[in-house]
């Protein structure tokens, strides 16, 4: 019966716990999008990751396919356009746009699982690349080219 | 209760009718677990069904519900409902379970560890076999469900899953542990799965009968005895393949032909499975008490 107490427990305190992170994490992620603090973790991709060459990066259909997963799997946080939203912060901000295909590919694969993005290397590592190709073809946000702080 | 004809037309008017909300890319397994969790603030409602040949009894269709919620990017929660009809029997509700993945490490490596833990209240007439632990057998089967569902099980559940994906394929492997809350023994048993999608490049047009949305592969299952008796003595073992193909309207259907290895095993189970995930669930449920979106 003790053991039984001490596993409801742990999972009410779970529950709690778990609402509240996600909550927290709400508000985070609210500001993420105009803090260039959550552009960091692009820093932290390591050299050999960074010089990796897209092998899409000649294919013109990786666009079209990209964008396609783009909607699927991005857009919900990131925003169609991936000028960002409450969830994620803007992809066309210049840290990622002239961040390398090797670094986009590297944060894909890893995720940012402690900031609330997912590991994406569910994805086959094909089409992580052909959403590589598409990121790259976003571009910098005009508000981005006129006032470098957003 | 609606038969099983009504309740596949309606799911398959479900699937054509309901707008798009995201596309999963589920794997194909029933039983073992991967890597990957909920993403975060998404909620995930799957039906599982199935259907169980049972020698020198009735056979049975067992079905149960999972609600998915990614609550962080490194934590999910889950909930289920579970019950089953034994045929020339009864229809009795079997339990609940609520079960919490964790996924510790920052980075994905080779192998990729997630720390699983379960509580089960289910009672005796439980034939779901989500999993299968300790001396699990077919004949545990054979009690009548008014008999059977009088025993009553409050459960511990643990798992190591571990999850390595290598040139395309999704190879799992799950440790299971399960205590029961009174004096039994640990049980053990084990899932290991590997997978692969039909095509590993995405296709430049939205189609749903594209290869890189059938993902397939093949899952082995069974009990590895207890504390005192360990080992594969006296456990059921299953063989399945497994395909699941994920529609771009966001749902998710999976199939799994399962076969019993040894005579402790059902011989046969049809295996099915339908979910669907609705993105953004947390923050539309936050913004019905805060009236912010």
């Amino acid at each position: 019966m003790n053991n039984r107490m001490l596993v409801l427990a742990f999972f009410a305190v779970s529950l709690g716990a778990s609402v509240a992170s996600a909550q927290n994490q709400t508000k985070q992620d609210v500001s993420a999008a105009h803090d260039s603090h959550d552009y960091s973790e692009l820093n932290k991709a390591p050299a050999k990751a960074r010089t990796r060459m897209n092998p899409f990066q000649n294919d013109p259909e990786a666009v079209v396919a990209g964008q396609i997963l783009f909607e699927d799997h991005c857009a919900e946080c990131h925003g169609a356009a991936g000028i960002g939203g409450k969830k994620g912060p803007s992809l066309r901000h210049p840290e990622v746009q002239n961040a390398t295909p090797g670094t986009l590919f590297w944060l894909l694969t890893n995720g940012v699982a402690w900031k609330g993005m997912p590991v994406w290397s569910r994805l086959p590592e094909a089409q992580r690349w052909q959403l590589v190709r598409y990121m790259k073809t976003l571009g910098v946000n005009d508000g981005y080219k006129t006032d470098e702080k957003p | 209760m609606v038969s099983s004809a009504r309740f596949a037309t309606l799911i398959f008017i479900l699937i054509i009718v309901l707008p798009r909300l995201v596309q999963a890319q589920e794997n194909p397994y029933i039983v073992t677990y991967d890597q990957f969790l909920e993403e975060p603030r998404n909620l995930e409602i799957e039906y599982f069904s199935t259907y169980g040949m049972q020698r020198g009894g009735n056979d049975f269709h067992s079905y149960w519900v999972e609600f998915e919620y990614g609550a962080t990017a490194w934590w999910t929660t889950e909930f289920y409902l579970d019950a089953q009809t034994t045929f020339h029997d009864s229809t009795v509700a079997t339990g609940v379970r609520w079960e919490n993945r964790f996924r510790p490490l920052k980075r994905e490596y080779f192998i990729n560890p997630v720390l699983y833990v379960e509580y089960e209240h289910v009672n005796g007439a439980d034939k779901i076999l989500k999993e299968l632990e300790g001396h699990d057998i077919e004949n545990d089967f054979l009690t009548p469900n008014a008999e059977a569902r009088d025993e009553v099980k409050n459960e511990l559940e643990l798992k190591l899953i571990l999850g390595s994906n290598l040139k395309g394929w999704n190879v799992s492997e799950n440790f299971l542990f399960v205590k029961n809350l009174t004096n039994e023994p640990w049980e053990f048993g084990y899932a290991v799965g590997a997978s692969r999608p039909l095509a590993l490049k995405a296709s430049a047009k939205r189609c749903s009968f594209c290869p890189q949305n059938f993902v397939a592969g093949v899952e082995m299952y069974g009990g590895l005895g207890d504390r005192y008796n360990f080992g594969l003595q006296e456990t059921s073992q299953y063989l399945a393949p497994v395909l699941a193909w994920n529609i771009p309207s966001g749902w998710t259907l999976r199939l799994s032909p399962t076969f019993g290895l040894n005579d402790n095993s059902h011989q046969f189970m049809l295996r099915v499975g339908v979910a669907r995930e609705i993105p953004g669930f947390g923050d539309m449920v936050k913004s019905l008490f805060t009236g912010r979106r």
